[in-house]
């Protein structure tokens, strides 16, 4: 290494203007650094075409009650569970207070359509899907589901009674295309 | 690197390209005269039988890349076509499946042999915290890789460790989504896995060579724990050590080869002979047995954490239950400013043995609760496991560096092999 003098400069003005020019290059570089780096991070989100999945039309004409079907919306399952009478009291029955989700069943059903109930087949704990949809499998101490991964049981309104997970089957949005076929998404 | 003065070589090739590059000083300075202590036992085999199954993971792995395919409708046949058709592939294949137990088992040594002999305290914390790194990254390229074939337990397993996620307060949706690319584990989160099971190995390879480097800096610590005094104390590495490292691994291999010509399946699970499917959860899904222990402890926590007294939610079940899966991680990153205990090897430190004896027994009791399902005595027995395995950390080894009695040491280790041999 060869010796460099370097010049002398007059402080303090001096370095009040090079601080100002180091402090605006550094801003500068790091907004092109932030937006560039969106760039990357934002192309691990959903692309166009995923997020274009749009709705799912189900028939639910051959639902017997105290049938339930799955359905595939958007990757994901979709319980369409038709209630029965007993099922829908006992949702109704429980103290909304003592839950860990605070939901009364009105809120998860749409009005005059009691006995339909669609959820997210997802466990909210880690995303399982939940047993109970078929009629052979284990539907839980409260009737409705039991996730077999870290045993969450679900009541017959899909909300959360016991185990890890921490909020009730999530409802989607869904609409009464006609008595016979619903629209989900 | 060093720039110190350089003693020439006499083969003319080597002199010509070491005294551009010296790579052969390097090496002989690092590998050939590396003054090492002389007291050490099996258990110093580990890092290099750990360096051995990195190297094996990569070169099987380079391999099993070109007859892969990483698309959602694709990658499960491709797997099934490398075991049939693909000239040994059920070979390459089984040896990185395999390989990845291997590796896992020689860094649960490493790290137990570093907890043992106090190899972590001062003046190696920062060689202790990039294993630590080398551990954390270790076990996200073995999550991925495991989603690769896209079997049952790849897609469910996936879906499992990825929606962890999920309970970081406000942006864990969002978050969850950013990691799957879609609503749901699917093609694009294939797609990055694989990109960054192939990406990881390589960066565990520079952090490898920090740790090594770091270990070149400080020199190893040994059964006895106490510093290297001088040339008395040590032996130059080879052939001292590559002999007996070369004897270690050769044991090593016969397990792993009885592994993967015996029992290659023995370690795995029926559900990942399945192809994935996103609208049918097995009805028990398990990791691979080298994550078990930290599972339990994640499904340790089952129960809300709240203000005493009242019901607001502090800490939901599902973020505790993150947290201290984490957090168990975390605390073996600290343990070298949770122990300062003056005496470095459990040898001297009797009390500190029973503790950590403690520690293991509770890791395996996790690592058995981790396969079971989520019911009791099951639930109970990991909590169990898991408050002692904080409270070792947190209670039981800050109580022992203040309470712990300091033993009378061996004044050198030259000293103390000379009082053995003449027993």
């Amino acid at each position: 290494m060869t010796d460099h003098t370097l010049p002398p400069h007059d402080a303090p003005a001096d370095a009040a203007r090079r601080d100002f020019l180091y402090l605006t290059t550094g801003a500068v570089a790091a907004v092109g650094a932030g937006i560039t780096g969106w760039s990357f991070i934002d192309s691990m989100n959903p692309a166009a075409d995923t997020l274009a999945l749009s709705t799912t039309e189900v028939n639910i004409s051959g639902i017997e009650p105290g049938q339930a079907i799955l359905v595939q919306w958007r990757g994901k399952p979709v319980f369409v569970r038709r209630r029965t009478t007993k099922e829908i009291e006992e949702a109704k029955a429980v103290d909304v207070a003592t839950l860990r989700d605070p939901q009364a069943d009105a809120v998860r059903v749409k009005e005059g359509k009691e006995e339909w109930l669609v959820l997210v087949g997802i466990c909210t704990h880690l995303g399982c899907v939940p047993l109970g949809t078929k009629s052979a499998e284990p539907k839980g101490d409260f009737g409705g589901w039991f996730c077999p991964c870290h045993g969450s049981h679900y009541d017959t309104a899909g909300r959360i009674r016991k185990g890890p997970a921490p909020r009730n089957l999530e409802v989607p949005a869904y609409s009464f295309v006609s008595d016979t076929v619903i629209k989900i998404g | 690197m060093a720039h110190g003065p350089r003693t020439p070589f006499a083969n003319p090739v080597v002199e010509w390209i070491d005294s551009r590059l010296p790579v052969f000083t390097f090496m002989q300075k690092e590998y050939g005269v590396f003054p090492t202590p002389k007291n050490f036992n099996y258990f110093w085999n580990f890092g290099a039988l750990a360096m051995v199954m990195l190297m094996t993971m990569i070169a099987t792995g380079v391999v099993l890349a070109m007859h892969y395919t990483a698309n959602a409708g694709m990658a499960f046949n491709s797997v099934e076509r490398i075991m049939r058709d693909v000239n040994y592939g059920w070979l390459l294949r089984y040896m990185h499946m395999n390989g990845a137990s291997m590796f896992f088992v020689a860094v649960y040594i490493h790290i137990f042999r570093g907890l043992y002999y106090g190899s972590y305290k001062q003046p190696r914390e920062l060689l202790w915290i990039l294993g630590i790194v080398i551990f954390l990254l270790m076990m996200a390229t073995a999550f991925m890789g495991y989603t690769l074939p896209w079997s049952q337990m790849s897609g469910w397993g996936a879906t499992v460790i990825t929606s962890l996620f999920s309970a970081v307060p406000l942006v864990g949706d969002s978050l969850v989504a950013w990691l799957w690319g879609g609503f749901s584990v699917d093609n694009p989160t294939l797609n990055r896995f694989f990109a960054l099971h192939y990406l990881l190995p390589f960066v565990i390879c520079a952090v490898v060579f920090l740790h090594v480097w770091a270990l070149h800096v400080v020199g190893s610590n040994n059964p006895l724990g106490i510093d290297v005094k001088g040339p008395q104390d040590t032996l130059p590495f080879n052939p001292y050590y590559t002999v007996k490292d070369t004897f270690g691994l050769s044991v090593f291999l016969i397990v792993y080869a009885f592994l993967v010509f015996y029992a290659p399946t023995l370690l795995t699970h029926q559900d990942h002979f399945i192809p994935f499917n996103p609208m049918v959860t097995p009805p028990h899904i398990v990791p691979e047995w080298y994550f078990l222990p930290f599972y339990a402890i994640l499904r340790a926590v089952t129960f809300d954490i709240t203000i005493p007294f009242t019901h607001i939610i502090l800490v939901e079940a599902k973020l505790g239950g993150v947290l201290a899966m984490f957090g168990a991680i975390v605390l073996l990153a600290v343990l070298p400013w949770l122990d300062t205990h003056p005496v470095r090897s459990a040898r001297f430190r009797p009390w500190f043995r029973i503790a950590l004896i403690g520690l293991v027994v509770a890791l395996c009791v996790l690592g058995y609760v981790g396969a079971k399902p989520a019911e009791q005595p099951w639930v109970m027995v990991g909590q169990a496991a898991a408050l002692y395995y904080f409270a070792f950390f947190l209670v039981i080894v800050p109580w022992l560096s203040k309470k712990e009695p300091v033993a009378k040491l061996p004044n050198s280790i030259h000293e103390a092999v000379l009082a053995e041999k003449g027993k």
